[in-house]
């Protein structure tokens, strides 16, 4: 086989042989250092692991033992439905149900609302957050920072300070899904913008815009769908997310499922459970339409 | 010999190729002329079934392409190499994972999964990069490399699917005129010395002129021209490249290839 291409002047006095013999050399080179670095890392992982076990208190015979435990906790909460006196049962069973579902509404509109709120915050901070879109380190270490503590602290420590600053209700509720979710969905808006393309950004920058335009015009057109569909997932999160708030006073369904669980209603804790997983999975499914429709639209579009 | 047959493609209400029958004979280096938007991309892609037909009949000797599935179609992939106006690497691979991408047509899928190759693919691999002079650069990633390099990595890649013809879309269209023309020679180096057929769309007469026995002009989906390029006059050149409202088509503005027709010339002069 001859060459294709005429060989440049560092390559024309070595011969095919010596090229080939030193690619060999510089592949086994390569694959040593990589596989001694796979090594490593694995190790590092499996230390890891075997350490997280043995602290957590992890054990198979423990799970084996425990979880019939935990299904009979769950048999017990279940009612006694008859064939003879369904409906009458189902009833009785439901005996709250119209003021379960105006606290299941109440839940629902917490998380959406906690979602848009904590949406428009993450959107704000997304962009100082992003390292290709600043130049000034203070300003990406400020805002990186400030959406780490938003979402390190857990939405029940921050559901606790509302309640305390502005009392029982949903709106502490909102409050404290709003600020975990601008933590969590502006660190994923920032790493969308990270990995957006940087050619259009130069050809806004290239045009006179200045940074606000440069992020509306070169940024966001390219990151807009994985937004909504990151905005999206964390809409299902909130709405799982607000029903466990009510446990601390801040509104929504698990104020009465943690009555429930403590004064021993059984029937009611199943009831209000069953409630909350066909309302999730609703939202979900919703959310998953919406989702595959703009990303499906999208592919159309880039074709 | 590859043998289309009334082969329409059309995408809702648009049609891109319209009723287009064509032989290719064996060894064939072909070039494919027309204007942006004439059908010439759909018809590669026809070929190497990233696309399906909506009528007519493509077929390779016995092989009815339009009804291979599964092995049959990878292999049948495999067989008809690609290459693309932007290259298509897998940027964040290393250039020789990239060219060893050209054995997956008949390889298991495990092995693959794991990026483990044999050893005789590596060797392989290493001297279809020889041929096209970047050995050095094997171990590094593909988007390191100039769009020149790249594209040559592209076309050995399709080296290593061992294939019967070569479809170039575009495959200088992204390139400077030196780099466009080591690309081309390489093009037609394969052609000649290991008589693999090689059917390229080009935008520009001039590359068409220099490398391709055969030329084939699409105008609006259908095939205008079908000839050697001396039969190539400026009344075919104005009906595939012009339309009702343009005058002249000056054939030194579709140059792209330095010191093949007097304007590249003339703009190398200049410097």
């Amino acid at each position: 086989m001859s060459t294709l291409t005429p060989t440049n002047g560092r390559l024309s006095s070595t011969t095919r042989e010596e090229r080939l013999l030193s690619f060999e050399g510089r592949y086994r080179q390569q694959q040593f250092t990589r596989r001694n670095w796979t090594l490593l890392y694995g190790a590092l992982f499996l230390a890891a692991l075997i350490g997280s076990i043995a602290a957590s208190g992890f054990s198979i015979p423990g799970l084996i033992k425990g979880l019939p435990m935990a299904w009979n906790y769950i048999a017990g909460t279940l009612p006694t439905l008859t064939i003879e006196n369904f409906w009458g049962d189902l009833a009785n069973w439901y005996w709250g149900l119209r003021f379960w579902t105006r606290l299941l509404v109440e839940t629902i509109l917490m998380g959406f609302v906690g979602t848009v709120l904590g949406g428009v915050l993450a959107l704000v901070l997304c962009f100082p957050a992003s390292r290709n879109l600043v130049e000034n380190t203070a300003i990406y270490f400020a805002a990186r920072r400030a959406l780490e503590f938003c979402r390190t602290v857990p939405e029940l420590v921050f559901a606790l300070i509302f309640v305390f600053a502005f009392g029982l209700g949903p709106f502490a509720g909102v409050l404290a899904i709003a600020v975990h979710t601008a933590g969590s969905l502006g660190k994923l808006f920032a790493e969308v913008n990270e990995n957006v393309d940087p050619r259009p950004i130069e050809g806004v920058r290239a045009s006179g815009g200045n940074w606000p335009m440069v992020m509306r015009l070169g940024v966001v057109p390219q990151a807009l769908p994985n937004y909504a569909s990151y905005l999206l997932l964390r809409l299902e999160i909130n709405v799982r997310g607000a029903s466990a708030l009510g446990l601390v006073g801040a509104g929504g369904i698990g104020q009465d499922l943690y009555v429930a669980i403590r004064q021993f209603e059984y029937t009611d804790i199943s009831a209000i459970m069953l409630l909350l997983i066909l309302t999730t999975s609703v939202i979900d499914i919703i959310c998953e339409t919406i989702r595959h429709r703009l990303i499906g639209h999208d592919l159309a579009a880039s074709a | 010999m590859l043998e289309l047959k009334k082969v329409t493609k059309t995408f809702g209400d648009t049609i891109a190729v319209s009723n287009v029958s064509l032989t290719f004979a064996p060894g064939q280096m072909v070039g494919i002329i027309g204007r942006s938007g004439a059908g010439k991309s759909t018809l590669l892609r026809l070929i190497n079934r990233l696309a399906g037909v909506s009528e007519g009949r493509i077929s390779f000797g016995d092989t009815d392409v339009g009804a291979l599935e599964g092995k049959a179609l990878r292999a049948w992939r495999a067989r008809c190499a690609m290459i693309f106006q932007q290259f298509n690497l897998v940027n964040r691979l290393d250039v020789l994972t990239n060219v060893r991408i050209g054995r997956i047509g008949t390889a298991a899928t495990l092995p693959v999964m794991l990026k483990r190759f044999p050893a005789e693919d590596r060797a392989n691999a290493a001297m279809a990069l020889d041929r096209l002079d970047l050995l050095s650069q094997a171990l590094q990633r593909a988007d390191t490399l100039s769009g020149g390099q790249q594209q040559r990595v592209a076309i050995a890649r399709a080296l290593m699917q061992k294939p019967s013809l070569i479809l170039a879309d575009e495959p200088i269209a992204s390139l400077d005129p030196r780099n466009a023309r080591l690309v081309m020679d390489a093009l037609r180096t394969i052609n000649r010395q290991d008589k693999i057929t090689v059917i390229t769309n080009l935008h520009t007469l001039d590359a068409a002129r220099a490398y391709c026995d055969r030329i084939v002009g699409m105008a609006h989906g259908h095939v205008v021209f079908d000839g050697t390029p001396s039969q190539l006059t400026s009344a075919v050149i104005q009906e595939i490249y012009g339309d009702d409202t343009e005058t002249a088509v000056d054939e030194n503005l579709t140059s792209t290839m330095a010191g093949t027709s007097p304007a590249g010339r003339q703009m190398e002069a200049a410097h």
